[in-house]
This record gives C-alpha cells, structure tokens and sequence, in this order.
C-alpha cells in the first residue's frame, strides 16, 4: 500500500462523506422501518431499554422485527437466537462478496465493516467496488466510502428505533401493528426473488413452514428454510442454468 | 426472564456470519455451491415467516375466507409485485387489514 501521509487525512475525509451522501437517499426507506421496529417491540411487550438495545447489538431490520415478536411470545431463548441467525445467514454472502475488496485491511477494519454490513449498506458499497474495479483502479481509501455510508446507516437506525420504542408505548394493540411484520416481509420477498428458482425456493419454504409449525423449538422456520433453498437449488440445476453469482466478479 | 443474553448471543452470531468471509478469504475462497445455496435464503427464509403468520392464528388454521390477514397480505403482495415499494406494500395492506376488521371480518 502506497502511503502519502499529507494529503491522506482530506483524502479519508472525503471518501467518507461520498459515502455518506450515497447512503442518505436509502434512508428514505429505512427510518420509517425502524420506527415501525420500535413500536412493534414495546407492543410486543419488551422493555424499552431492552427495544432499544437490540438494534446495537443485532443490528438487522428483519431479524429485529422477528425476534422482538418471538421474545413477546415469550419463546424459548434458543429459538429466538436460531431464528435470528437464520434470518441473517444472507449477510454471508454478502460478506463473500466483499471480501475480495476488504482483503488488505487491518482485522480491527475487517471487524468494523462486519459489524456495519447490513442488506443497504452492502448495495452502496458494492457498486462502488465494481465501478473502481472497472475502471481498473482502486483508490487506496475505498473502505472510508464503504464506512461512511455503513456509519449514515447505523446512526439513522439508532435514532428511528429509538423515536419508534419511545412512542410505541402509547400505540394501542388494537391497531394490528404486528401484522406489519408479514406486510413488511411480503414487501421484501417480491425484491428478493428473482427468477423461478428463487420464487419455487419461497413457494416451497412457505408451504413446509405452514405445514411444519406443530414442531417444537421453531424447527419448522429452520426445515422452511432448509427445504426452500434446496429447491431452489434443484431448479437451478434441473434448468441446466447456472447463473453465476454476478456480484463477486472483479 | 433476562432477554439480554439472548440478544447478545443473536448478535454474536450475526457478527460471525457478517465475518465469515471477510475475515477467511486468503486463507479459505468461498465454495461456488455455499454461495448459491445462500442467494436462497432471503426468499425462502422470507415466506416461511409470511406463510403462517398469514394462515395460522396461534397455531391453528383459519378459514381463508374469514381471515383478514390473509387478504390483506394477498392484496399487500398485488402492491409489492406491482410497485417493489415497500412503504406502499406496508400502508395498503395496513389499510386493507383494518378496512376488513372494521366491516366486521
């Protein structure tokens, strides 16, 4: 790595607003899904400290909304930290997919990154990775991009849950929030699913987990989620088709 | 109960899976089968959640026809599939669950 110590300071400086002023225009759709977040957990009965703590510690829109209503449930501990990592497995790919990029950082960087990768973060980061890696380039303080638009969207969170767990004490349960949960992921399904395999994988997963909800420890959500992908898979190779995944070529 | 070990526990492994990768790659390339395994697991994990929320009522199956969720989420979905908006999907599907409740479904 090629060190110009002067100018190196304004150059991070820079970068990290780039990022962060690509990341604001996301904001849009996040802020209100934390708020809704914030409400959903104090309906759910969980303690503000505890609402709040969550999106620190966890960090994740869909695994927050899910855990919340699992914990108001009052299920066993083991099946909300399964489902959460269940529901965040996605994020490994999203760490395969950038890693080529974060290769030469220091582990605390590699750490910190990891920490801030979420579905948004991730979006803005890698097209900026692949327009400099197009272009045949790569600017020695990438990463300051990749944490400033990590960073807009980790403080925004924090604040749109927090505005959410404080005025969710005060919203009725009779006005159904809960049911925004399913609405949110309805939502989110139709851009997750590309192509037929993606939507066999769903199809698949939704009817197994239906049929499997009897099952003690949530093991349907898991055998869902095993089953759907499999699928998928068995599509995919049935259509003969194996798209590669586009997003890790440099 | 005390919730908080829970989180942290869910949190740690969030971490992990946000490392995996960054922190082996050099040591250790993704296999090409993991990678596409993982691309289906947002849909799959996605409706295995929406399914029984929209069928089930504490456990137990609900006549379609006198579920409001169930068409509310079938009318959310007409949204999501047409416009990809998630705040839009939201609203008309709240909408359409209390306009339901409210005509005494």
């Amino acid at each position: 790595m090629p060190t110009h110590k002067e100018s190196s300071s304004h150059s991070r400086w820079r970068e990290f607003l780039r990022g962060c002023l690509d990341e604001a225009p996301i904001l849009l759709g996040t802020m209100p899904f934390g708020l809704i977040y914030g409400v959903l957990a104090r309906n759910a009965g969980l303690p503000a400290g505890l609402a709040q703590a969550m999106s620190a510690i966890v960090f994740a829109g869909s695994a927050q909304f899910i855990a919340a209503q699992l914990i108001g449930q009052a299920t066993a501990g083991v099946v909300v930290v399964a489902t959460i990592f269940v529901v965040n497995l996605r994020h490994a790919l999203y760490s395969a997919s950038l890693a080529p990029y974060l290769k030469h950082l220091s582990p605390g960087w590699k750490a910190l990154l990891a920490y801030l990768l979420t579905d948004e973060a991730y979006a803005v980061a890698i097209v900026r990775y692949q327009r400099d890696a197009e272009a045949g380039h790569a600017p020695p303080f990438q990463h300051w991009y990749t944490l400033g638009a990590a960073f807009t969207l980790w403080s925004s969170w924090q604040v749109a849950t927090a505005v959410g767990v404080f005025v969710g004490g005060s919203v009725p349960a009779s006005w159904g929030l809960d049911f925004t949960l399913a609405l949110t992921f309805i939502a989110l399904v139709f851009t997750a699913a590309r192509g037929r395999p993606m939507w066999i994988a769903a199809l698949t997963a939704g009817v197994i987990a239906v049929l499997a909800h009897g099952l003690p420890f949530n093991l349907g959500l898991l055998l869902a989620a095993a089953g759907g992908i499999l699928s998928g898979m068995l599509t995919e190779a049935q259509a003969g088709v194996k798209p590669r995944p586009t997003r890790t070529e440099t | 109960m005390d919730w908080l070990p829970v989180l942290i526990l869910g949190g740690l492994l969030t971490f992990a899976t946000r490392l995996s990768f960054i922190a082996l790659l050099g040591r250790f390339e993704a296999p090409e089968i993991i990678t596409r395994a993982l691309r289906f697991v947002p849909p799959a994990v996605l409706s295995a959640i929406i399914f029984p929320e929209l069928l089930l009522r504490d456990g137990a199956w609900v006549t379609p026809w006198a579920n409001p969720r169930l068409l509310a989420g079938i009318i959310a979905g007409l949204v999501a599939w047409r416009t990809r908006n998630v705040l839009l999907t939201i609203a008309v599907g709240l909408a359409a669950f209390w306009a339901l409740g409210w005509a005494g479904m």
